[in-house]
């Protein structure tokens, strides 16, 4: 386990420099860069010249533009390594405090969609593993896929238009996550409102996901069941609930589980969908607002901490795989 | 994921026979399922729209007579002599005929005295911001759509075709690069990041198909490395390397038709979701640059316009591209059903 462990740190290294790289290259298409102007040229547009000369200078200035590309590279790398991504164009203030406000709105929906996702999606999976081939398993499938192929935009843009803004039913509200005057509000009464209003945009989140993981847990169970030790524990005669429960079940849940890493950056990033449609002052809505009026520092910030979160969760992922599955240990 | 796939134990019958023999197969298992047949009709009936959007919707005549001369099919040859006519107010005079499409709007042309009004007669489904028909502007969106899908998609699955082969038959310190790769790719949230490259480009549907592919090639790395894994050490390939062959014959042509059909099962779901990435795009403003028509911009219009009743808006094009993506879903789980030996019936 230790050597696993060690191994599996390692290679954060390369990993973090990747995604330096990559942040950085995002970087090299910033207005003023050498790069974006000759991209701009060979595509004929002038967009170029619609970007205020104030910001490409601060652009400039910010990463270094003008210096040679490794020490571009060199300071960016710092940057990132210290979560310095320098102060907002907008308001001057630091990246990383805006970042911090904005964060944990973004962290309690996805936490509450990620409860509600996991809640449903892996008994569904299991029972319809289960019943394979019924057709209560068909109809389940194709509900799953079409929930799967639902754009999310549209099912919020449908679900404020029925459900709140007092066109037909008003029951939820459709804007911010809490009522005017929410501050002075003792805490009970607040936190129901904050619920009250975190309902619509979780939903948005949830049933995406919901689709997606119970998908994986009824094939990752199908998989099990047809393994030998399932048919041996069959053949010793235990009932087909022990059989399941026991020895099926904790076996298929190991691999959802992990999903947990992969499904952080699909939400983060629906995330900028959902926030802007219900005004919800998260990382999302932050990120999409910085990437319209060209606050480059704020769009490089989110990006970046997104993906060191994101590496946080695959390797928290990875490690919980090896601690419950002792076969990938011995690789 | 576990289980091996299972080797039929007879001895090999001819390649070529063996081949068509498994194509047949595939068919057959494929139209057992109901959803996907009817979904892959779906499919050819959205082509169709799409390839015929111009005989469909438009303010071009198919046919006209024109000042004593007649033309054939105005709607999609530019001729030299029709340049300077506005279709929009010509009507035929005197001698003059006119064959128009069923669909008499052209997507683009705006009329600012029917601003966002509903269905009627003329209008079937409507019209948006600028008056513009919603209907022809949903039907040319077709093309919009499937386009982006088709070529993001070949994009992606060409990057991904490389690197997971190149991965899975060499092994070794390649195989460990290109899954760092993935895993660097991973750990970014896609759609913010194609967002944010396409702040920094200039608005086109170009970037947009490019970013696209660009970004959506893991999966099907990871599974054409899978299938090679599995593959590079088996019989067929250790005679073609036993025979001298070189190693790049020996992937394109040898070990790679035996992985193809993962790779168009994720293709056809790669399909979907550049789809539904495009309109999401196209919702916050940052896709198909206006004024073509697009799905996911009718949709964001109704942002403003929805609680003043405008539900054509949102109806409409959001059921094109539900139908569209579901569509493409449905047709690769029946042809990942298919082509599964341990799934067959």
């Amino acid at each position: 386990m230790k050597a696993y462990l060690i191994r599996r740190l390692l290679l954060l290294i390369p990993t973090f420099l990747g995604i330096s790289i990559l942040s950085f290259l995002v970087i090299q298409l910033a207005p003023g860069n050498p790069v974006s102007i000759r991209l701009m040229k060979m595509q004929g547009t002038m967009a170029a010249n619609s970007v205020p000369a104030e910001v490409i200078e601060k652009t400039k200035a910010l990463y270094g533009l003008d210096k040679p590309i490794y020490i571009q590279y060199g300071r960016w790398l710092k940057r990132l390594a210290t979560l310095d991504f320098g102060t907002s164009y907008k308001d001057r203030r630091p990246v990383l405090e805006k970042i911090g406000e904005a964060l944990p709105v973004t962290l309690q929906i996805n936490l509450l969609s990620f409860f509600f996702i996991y809640v449903f999606s892996i008994p569904l999976g299991v029972i319809s593993a289960v019943k394979q081939g019924t057709w209560g398993d068909a109809i389940t499938t194709l509900f799953l896929f079409l929930l799967y192929s639902l754009p999310s935009f549209w099912v919020a843009m449908l679900l404020m238009y029925f459900l709140g803004g007092g066109q037909h039913l008003n029951w939820f509200p459709i804007y911010g996550i809490n009522s005017l005057g929410a501050e002075k509000m003792t805490f009970w009464p607040w936190l129901w409102d904050r619920l009250w209003h975190l309902v619509l945009p979780t939903f948005c989140l949830t049933y995406w996901g919901f689709a997606y993981i119970s998908r994986y847990a009824r094939s990752g169970m199908i998989d099990v069941i047809r393994q030998d030790y399932i048919r041996t524990a069959k053949a010793y005669g235990f009932s087909n609930k022990v059989v399941i429960f026991k020895y099926a079940f904790r076996n298929s849940l190991i691999p959802i589980l992990t999903l947990l890493g992969m499904l952080l950056p699909a939400l983060l990033g629906g995330s900028v969908i959902i926030e802007q449609i219900f005004s919800i002052p998260g990382m999302g809505r932050l990120g999409f607002e910085a990437i319209l009026s060209r606050d480059y520092p704020l769009v490089m910030g989110i990006l970046s901490i997104s993906a060191l979160l994101t590496l946080v969760g695959l390797i928290l992922s990875d490690i919980f795989y090896a601690l419950a599955d002792p076969r990938i240990r011995f690789e | 994921m576990n289980a091996v796939r299972e080797i039929p134990a007879a001895e090999a019958p001819p390649k070529r026979a063996r081949k068509q023999g498994y194509w047949r197969l595939v068919t057959r298992q494929f139209r057992k399922r109901k959803q996907a047949v009817v979904s892959s009709f779906l499919l050819l009936f959205l082509a169709v729209l799409a390839l015929s959007a111009p005989f469909l919707a438009g303010e071009k005549p198919i046919y006209c007579v024109y000042q004593g001369q007649s033309y054939w099919f105005p709607n999609v040859i530019p001729y030299k002599a029709l340049v300077s006519v506005d279709w929009s107010r010509w009507e035929p005079g005197e001698g003059e005929r006119a064959v128009r499409p069923p669909i008499p709007h052209a997507p683009e042309r705006s009329n600012l005295r029917n601003r966002v009004g509903a269905p009627d007669r003329v209008h079937w489904f409507g019209t948006d911001d600028r008056g513009r028909d919603v209907l022809s502007r949903v039907i040319w969106g077709t093309r919009i759509s499937m386009t982006v899908g088709f070529v993001a998609t070949g994009i992606s699955i060409f990057i991904g075709v490389i690197l997971g082969s190149l991965a899975g038959y060499y092994g070794g310190i390649i195989d460990a690069i290109v899954l760092r790769i993935i895993e660097i790719v991973l750990c970014f949230p896609v759609f913010f990041l194609i967002l944010a490259v396409m702040a920094f480009l200039p608005p086109s549907i170009y970037n947009v198909m490019i970013v696209l592919g660009l970004f959506g090639w893991t999966s099907a790395a990871r599974l054409v490395r899978g299938e090679f894994l599995k593959l590079r050490d088996s019989e067929f390939a250790m005679a073609a390397r036993a025979s001298g062959l070189r190693d790049f014959r020996i992937i394109f042509r040898h070990i790679f038709p035996n992985a193809l059909s993962p790779v168009l099962v994720a293709a056809t779901f790669e399909v979907a979701t550049a789809i539904l990435t495009e309109s999401s795009l196209s919702f916050l403003g940052f896709g198909v640059p206006p004024p073509t028509a697009s799905w996911g911009e009718l949709v964001s219009q109704s942002q403003l316009y929805l609680h003043r009743g405008a539900w054509w808006l949102v109806t409409f094009p959001g059921i094109a591209i539900f139908i569209t993506v579901t569509a493409f879903n449905l047709v690769g789980e029946g042809l990942r059903d298919a082509m599964d030996p341990r799934l067959r019936q």
